[in-house]
């Protein structure tokens, strides 16, 4: 167990090189310069351009420009934004709990809502039930999401007046933050009706978020339940006279749910694509619009900072599943 | 502990009911701005989301642009003398005003001339311990040429601060009353070095204006209170709340279910929505901007005016404008905006006249024409669609025999690219006013100083022009340069460097509960004055 311990730590130290040069060269492929961006039609003088290149390190060569941000990664400096001046690190550590929180809560609808619709339509399978999940499915994967959430803040927020159009809080409360997650610092705040803001402002962009990994989750629990419906063990519980719900819910359901939690694993990396769009919309102050904002700007520091925090976490949260399926599946772990 | 338990639950319980009793009577106006300021150090930085959370809302400045209008009328200073060289301006402060207290500052005197030096000094001069506290780039103090302006900022006693100019320059009071020369507070600077935090300086800002910062959750809202001390009086909405919100389409739903009452930058298709609305009204103003086409008049044939003039004839300015407006702009004749001060409206109109501009260009020797248009790949209240503008470019070019190609690069490279001598074509650009003054349109657009830059694109130098412009720069007396600048705009519209196209119209929706709200024409949001019904 150790041996695997060390050959999956040992893994992370050129994925995480391989992310430092990809987000360290990315930025830099892209068109523009970050100095003229900020200088807009103003303009800036020759001399005044050579003096912010310089205090930047753009003037220096790519290469020793990387091997210096790289010295400094180890050391646990991301550098400064260039348009706010503020650490990235800082800036990135106000941000993520808006996004974890909001990517936590869309995942738990999908699992909620895509598991049992798959295994329905699984059971009922052909029948109209089936055909009208999997169409509605599809259409929930194909959906564009700025559109869909457009759509969805006009009927319920616009016309109905059922949600909030956009926030994670209504502005009538005000407590300093402490976590960070809105759920748990409005309960904190003990402020009366700040943690019911909390939740209906959660509900359209978790319904947005979530709408993708909903459809995933669904198809995808479908297609093993159908599998594992026609097994012999499968099969055997139904000769053995036990309840429909019994043989479904316990017995063909623990065993699909496999290359299910695999799915909702992918889907969670999936989230930060989908964050981007869905941020923006509900004026979200995640990392995803943060990104955004910055890839606008050419603001270099912080699309590097970013990506690698982003991709970092990423590479934990998989190694934390590695470790944890070495821990269920002993043949993993001898592999 | 039982004991303790009941009184932070009493305490907790009568902190409720104050805190509910305070919401009821409070008036709050939330705000939906359309991005996350920069910073709240207003001397960092030169966009205008920046300016409407920390210079306009915090500040004040020694003078100030009147509220909807460039008149510029005393602030901090209550007068000041110009020496007849016009190289000598005195201000003289107003006594007892107050700086801004918060949790962590509560300053000990009152605003005097070690403030106003200070707040120029720190932009200024590198010795100073806050020249480079974040990063030295004090952006529109260089861009307003200050260093080459400034020859000393000097305290002649607590509330005299005399400035003396290297040169006469009349533009220099209202350079005055832009962003950067925010007042800021010494007193708390020297508190912020001492205790090794000099990065709040521009994130907890103190100042001496209508609101007070109260806090920012990044990306998210921006809290001021008012500023019980205020100097012009305490303002009578008692919160100002700025809701980040970067989409215009959801500002709009945002406003109309009653989540902010005032919001920025609509955009044009949304306006006629926004005017049905009942409980609504959208306040419009001419901006304080233009939008043009520039030939490079360095390169061949557009060295020329007549062949410039001619083709200034073949575009139709008015479908190009109804087209990318939708009815928010304005078509234009002159490089500078109607409601500036020495528009010249005699200035007669070129009119679209295909046949004629094609008679004058064969008559200047000019066939088969291929050219560039350069169309900016950036939305800006004075062009929001130019890729459409040029399109309708080429096509009214093409009636008569003009081949023009649309070229369009990401922002930066495109200004780069416009700064190039040698530059083909035409480049669509454009520009809002800092100041309010004529010199910031003209001789920065048009000077021979500006040649080879992305601001001057035509990369126009002509000595009659520039002798005019020069001298209304160093005239102090309003009306003599009043006369120059309208000889100006005739010279400009006789030599064609640009096919000037509009000036855009500035939109404010807000509920019909906001009262005292005026469009300011040099582009920030100023919340001073406003009030809200209940």
């Amino acid at each position: 167990m150790l041996r695997f311990l060390a050959t999956r730590v040992g893994l992370l130290i050129p994925t995480f090189i391989g992310v430092s040069l990809v987000a360290f060269g990315f930025i830099r492929l892209l068109p523009g310069d970050p100095i003229l961006i900020f200088a807009g039609e103003h303009g800036i003088t020759p001399e005044r351009y050579h003096q912010v290149a310089m205090q930047y390190g753009f003037d220096r060569p790519i290469w020793t420009q990387y091997f210096h941000y790289l010295g400094n990664l180890l050391h646990g400096d991301f550098g400064q934004s260039i348009v706010t001046r503020r650490p990235v690190l800082r800036e990135f550590i106000t941000l993520f709990p808006a996004t974890l929180e909001l990517s936590v809560c869309a995942i738990v609808f999908a699992v909620i809502i895509g598991v049992p619709a798959g295994v329905l339509a699984a059971v009922k399978r052909g029948s109209v039930v089936d055909q009208g999940l999997m169409g509605t499915a599809l259409v929930g994967y194909s959906m564009p999401v700025f559109w869909w959430a457009l759509l969805l803040v006009i009927f319920f927020s616009g016309i109905l007046h059922w949600t909030p159009v956009s926030g994670r809080m209504d502005l009538l409360y005000f407590f300093k933050p402490v976590t960070g997650f809105m759920l748990i610092d409005s309960l904190l705040s003990g402020q009366k009706g700040a943690f019911t803001s909390a939740v209906s402002h959660l509900i359209l962009p978790t319904i947005v978020l979530g709408t993708i990994p909903l459809a995933v989750i669904a198809r995808q629990t479908r297609s093993a339940m159908l599998e594992v419906l026609g097994e012999d063990y499968v099969r055997t519980a139904r000769a053995k006279g036990l309840s429909p719900f019994r043989v479904v819910g316990i017995h063909a359901l623990r065993n699909a749910l496999i290359p299910v939690i695999t799915t909702i694993g992918l889907q969670v990396g999936m989230m930060m694509a989908g964050a981007i769009l869905t941020e923006t919309i509900f004026s979200w102050p995640g990392i995803g619009k943060w990104m955004v904002d910055s890839v606008f700007r050419r603001d270099y520091p912080v699309v590097q900072g970013g990506l690698i925090l982003i991709a970092g976490i990423i590479m934990i949260v998989n190694l934390v599943v590695d470790l944890l399926y070495g821990l269920v599946n002993p043949r993993i772990r001898h592999r | 502990m039982s004991f303790k338990r009941f009184a932070t639950a009493a305490l907790l319980g009568a902190g409720l009911i104050a805190a509910a009793t305070a919401g009821a009577s409070a008036k709050t106006l939330v705000f939906c701005s359309e991005g996350s300021p920069e910073g709240f150090d207003p001397a960092l930085y030169t966009s205008g989301t920046s300016f409407d959370a920390s210079g306009r809302a915090v500040f004040n400045r020694l003078v100030e642009f009147d509220i909807g209008t460039t008149k510029v009328v005393p602030g901090l200073a209550e007068s000041w003398d110009v020496s007849a060289d016009g190289k000598e301006y005195t201000f003289h402060l107003r006594h007892g005003i107050k700086f801004q207290s918060s949790d962590t500052f509560t300053p000990t005197r009152d605003m005097n001339a070690d403030d106003v030096v200070f707040s120029f000094e720190r932009q200024w001069k590198k010795d100073n311990k806050w020249f480079s506290y974040a990063g030295g780039n004090w952006e529109y103090f260089s861009s307003m040429s200050m260093p080459e302006l400034l020859k000393s900022v000097e305290k002649v006693d607590d509330y005299t601060v005399k400035f003396v100019l290297n040169r006469p320059e009349a533009p220099m009071l209202a350079d005055l009353a832009m962003d950067f020369a925010s007042i800021v507070s010494k007193e708390y600077a020297d508190q912020l070095m001492k205790a090794g935090t000099p990065e709040l300086f521009n994130q907890q800002p103190i100042g001496t204006g209508p609101f007070q910062f109260v806090a920012y959750q990044p990306d998210a809202v921006i809290r001021y209170k008012a500023n019980p001390d205020y100097f012009r009086g305490k303002q009578k909405i008692d919160d100002l709340v700025f809701a980040i919100t970067t989409d215009p389409a959801v500002r709009v739903q945002r406003l109309q279910a009653g989540e902010c009452q005032i919001m920025a930058y609509p955009s044009p298709a949304d306006v006629a929505k926004l005017k049905a609305d009942p409980n609504l009204k959208v306040e419009g103003e001419a901006g304080l901007n233009v939008g043009y086409l520039a030939y490079n008049t360095m390169m061949p044939p557009f060295d020329k005016p007549e062949v410039r003039k001619a083709l200034n004839m073949a575009i139709n300015k008015k479908a190009i404008v109804d087209a990318v407006f939708q009815g928010t702009g304005t078509v234009a004749k002159n490089p500078i905006p109607p409601t500036m001060w020495s528009y010249n409206n005699d200035v007669k109109e070129t009119p679209y006249d295909p046949d004629q501009a094609k008679k004058m260009l064969a008559d200047a020797g000019v066939k088969d024409l291929s050219m560039k248009i350069w169309a900016m790949p950036v939305s800006r209240p004075y062009m929001p669609n130019a890729r459409r503008a040029a399109e309708l470019m080429q096509s009214d070019l093409s009636k008569v025999g003009v081949k023009a190609e649309i070229v369009s690069y990401e922002w930066g490279e495109y200004l780069k690219r416009v700064a190039d001598k040698k530059r083909d074509g035409a480049v669509i650009l454009g520009w809002t006013g800092d100041n309010g003054d004529p010199d910031n349109f003209l001789a920065v657009l048009l000077g021979c100083d500006g040649v080879g830059t992305s601001n001057n694109a035509a990369n126009y130098c002509y000595k009659p022009f520039e002798d005019l412009i020069q001298k209304a720069k160093t005239t102090a007396d309003q009306a003599e340069r009043t006369k120059l600048y309208e000889q100006a705009q005739v010279v400009f519209k006789d030599q064609a460097p640009w096919d000037v196209l509009d000036h855009s119209q500035t939109f404010m929706p807000m509920s019909k509960k906001v009262t005292g709200y005026k469009i300011n024409p040099l582009g920030t949001h100023i919340f001073e004055g406003v009030d809200i019904s209940e």
